[in-house]
């Protein structure tokens, strides 16, 4: 789905993505760890069209889509979230969810005055969906809530519930689980399976929580420093030797043995 | 009948003129804000611009009154608008398109937008004059009073007329459409809610698909709209002078952030507060307090805070009080 080409970014003297290439396949869950300050979110950001690579290509679905702006990435089919949220603070939470779809109405300057009718009906089907989207994300008590007002979790799983406006093709997601509690950390994962099984959603996915992530992801990739360390099953890449010395630093896992 | 004498009196010096010009500040920090909601950037070429598009409608007023084409007892200048507003949005489109759209892809701080903005500023006022030349210009033609002084005394048996020009009808009546019309794009249209989108988290934006490029196009077209309705129904209301609206430059940014620079509300009411202030500033109210105190009573002096060569003082003023005080301006917070 997502192939990435030997890319590099760097901010000022920081190197924070490596030259490195990877591949996102289609309809798996992918997903992405590292240490803190590994590039992952930068390389988010590169396929995301957020900023250009300065080096390197990212294809997407056999189409070379390096440079592009997200705008148009979105009429691609991909969707991402932010690690930390961004939300539209002067729109209540529903408002904001229903923005996702606004490219996609059909409206002219003609059809805003002489078919409100045909408009209302599209409406009133992205409020149906937005109804079931906040349900499911247990933020339905503060849909009329602007969004800015929610808490750092409420605004997380706003977040993700942006991405399940619309259909994509490929999603993105930055630490969704951060901040949520386990309960619904839970149903979250149950969620994105589902959307993955049934309308077969392709997932990359930045996240600490080794739980979460064998439980969901196959394969994982593992980043530090801006490169690619490794990439495999939860399992074998929680017993590499590389990945624990990466994480926890030179020297660590002979100590631990 | 002192009473009425003094009501008219004020409305007739006072509060019909502030309400006039208030409008017309109106429109034009409306047009800064939209630009800066979107842009994030103070626009100090505006005044400039509103003189570019005053007399390019000039222009096709000359042309239309020399094919005899006018509009009866209104301003020949009513039928140019369309076209001034077309010229304008040209000019402003080739700003965008050679000046701010090289800064917005290196995304350039805002203080470099604001200083390419002066650059243009002092562009335009050059190019202006080039055209039009440094004399006064009077292009209202048509009925001139709605109202006459005298046949109002007459017809009202007070000492006092009450004049009422038809550019003042205008003005108000245009500015009332304009901010309808404006009102309704912006919560009703899909472009105008993605306007708002944008404005509100440009990251985000773009996530939902919002093309930015067409963002930037339909503000400045609306900033262009905005510019023209200012400048025109300023200069039908009084004259055309080249320097006129980069004096009205101050009042207008006064305005905008008086009402918290982004809010449209706020630019309407930042408008009028100006407007009021600066004309109730310097009006001398001796007359009218003459016919509210007993008889035979006057005041000593003329009872006005500031002579008319003052009164951008007054937008001054109120600039720096507002930014010491609340430098939000009255409405905070949300902006388009
Ligand atoms: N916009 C930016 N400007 C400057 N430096 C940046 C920027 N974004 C990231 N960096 C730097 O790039 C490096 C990689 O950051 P990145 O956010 O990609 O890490 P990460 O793997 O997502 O870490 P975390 O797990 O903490 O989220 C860091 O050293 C960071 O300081
Ligand atoms: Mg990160």
């Amino acid at each position: 789905m997502i192939s990435v080409r030997n890319l590099y970014k760097h901010f000022g003297g920081v190197q924070a993505v490596n030259g490195i290439s990877l591949e996102i396949q289609t309809g798996l869950i992918t997903g992405l760890i590292g240490p803190n300050g590994a590039g992952k979110t930068t390389l988010f950001n590169l396929i995301a069209g957020t900023f250009p690579p300065d080096q390197g290509q990212i294809m997407l679905d056999g189409e070379d889509v390096s440079g592009l702006r997200p705008h148009q990435l979105f009429s691609k089919g991909l969707l991402r979230t932010f690690q930390i949220p961004h939300e539209f603070h002067s729109l209540t939470a529903r408002e904001n969810l229903m923005m996702v779809t606004l490219t996609l109405l059909r409206e002219t300057l003609i059809s805003a005055w002489f078919q409100r009718k045909t408009l209302h009906q599209q409406e009133r089907k992205i409020a149906m969906k937005a109804e079931e989207v906040m349900e499911f994300l247990n933020i339905r008590h503060v849909a009329d809530e602007l969004a800015g007002n929610l808490s750092g979790g409420q605004k997380k799983l706003l977040e993700l519930g942006r991405t399940m406006m619309v259909d994509a093709k490929v999603v993105i997601l930055d630490e969704v689980g951060a901040g949520v509690n386990r309960t619904l950390l839970k149903e979250i994962g149950d969620a994105i399976e589902l959307m993955n099984q049934e309308k077969g959603y392709t997932f990359c996915m930045i996240e600490h929580d080794m739980d979460f992530i064998s439980r969901l992801c196959n394969p994982v990739i593992v980043m530090a420093e801006g490169k690619l360390l490794t990439e495999g099953s939860a399992e074998e890449v929680k017993s590499n030797e590389m990945v624990i010395e990466a994480y926890l630093g030179r020297g660590a896992s002979s100590g631990l043995n | 009948m002192d009473f009425l004498n003094a009501i008219v009196l004020l409305s007739n010096y006072v509060l019909i003129p502030s309400l006039v010009y208030g409008s017309q500040l109106a429109l034009g920090a409306l047009g800064v804000t939209i630009v800066f909601g979107i842009m994030r950037f103070a626009n100090f070429a505006h005044g400039e611009m509103m003189s570019f598009a005053t007399v390019s409608t000039i222009f096709i007023t000359w042309w239309f009154q020399s094919i005899g084409l006018t509009a009866g007892i209104l301003p020949t200048a009513l039928l140019a608008l369309p076209f001034g507003i077309l010229i304008t949005g040209l000019l402003v489109w080739a700003t965008e398109r050679s000046v701010f759209s090289y800064y917005r892809q290196r995304k350039s701080k805002p203080v470099i937008f604001v200083i390419a903005s002066v650059g243009v500023m002092f562009m335009l006022n050059g190019v202006v004059r080039l055209f039009i030349g440094t004399d006064e210009i009077i292009f209202m033609d048509g009925l001139k009073f709605l109202i006459k002084a005298g046949e109002f005394k007459k017809w009202s048996g007070l000492n006092e007329g009450l004049a009422l020009k038809q550019t003042q009808v205008l003005t108000v009546l245009l500015a009332i459409l304009a901010v309808a019309w404006l009102f309704w794009f912006l919560q009703k249209t899909k472009m105008g809610k993605a306007m708002r989108a944008f404005s509100d988290n440009e990251d985000l934006a773009l996530l939902s698909g919002i093309d930015p490029e067409k963002v930037v196009r339909a503000t400045w077209f609306i900033s262009a709209v905005l510019i023209t309705l200012a400048g025109v129904l300023y200069g039908l209301d009084k004259s055309y002078k080249p320097l006129i609206y980069f004096h009205l430059l101050l009042p207008i940014f006064a305005a905008a952030i008086v009402g918290g620079i982004g809010q449209p509300l706020g630019a309407i009411l930042g408008g009028y507060i100006v407007a009021f202030s600066e004309v109730a500033a310097t009006y001398a109210f001796k007359k009218f307090l003459r016919y509210l105190g007993p008889e035979g009573w006057s005041p000593e002096d003329l009872v006005q805070l500031l002579s008319t060569e003052y009164k951008f003082a007054v937008s001054f003023l109120i600039l720096v009080l507002v930014l010491l005080i609340r430098p939000t301006g009255l409405f905070k917070g949300r902006v388009l």
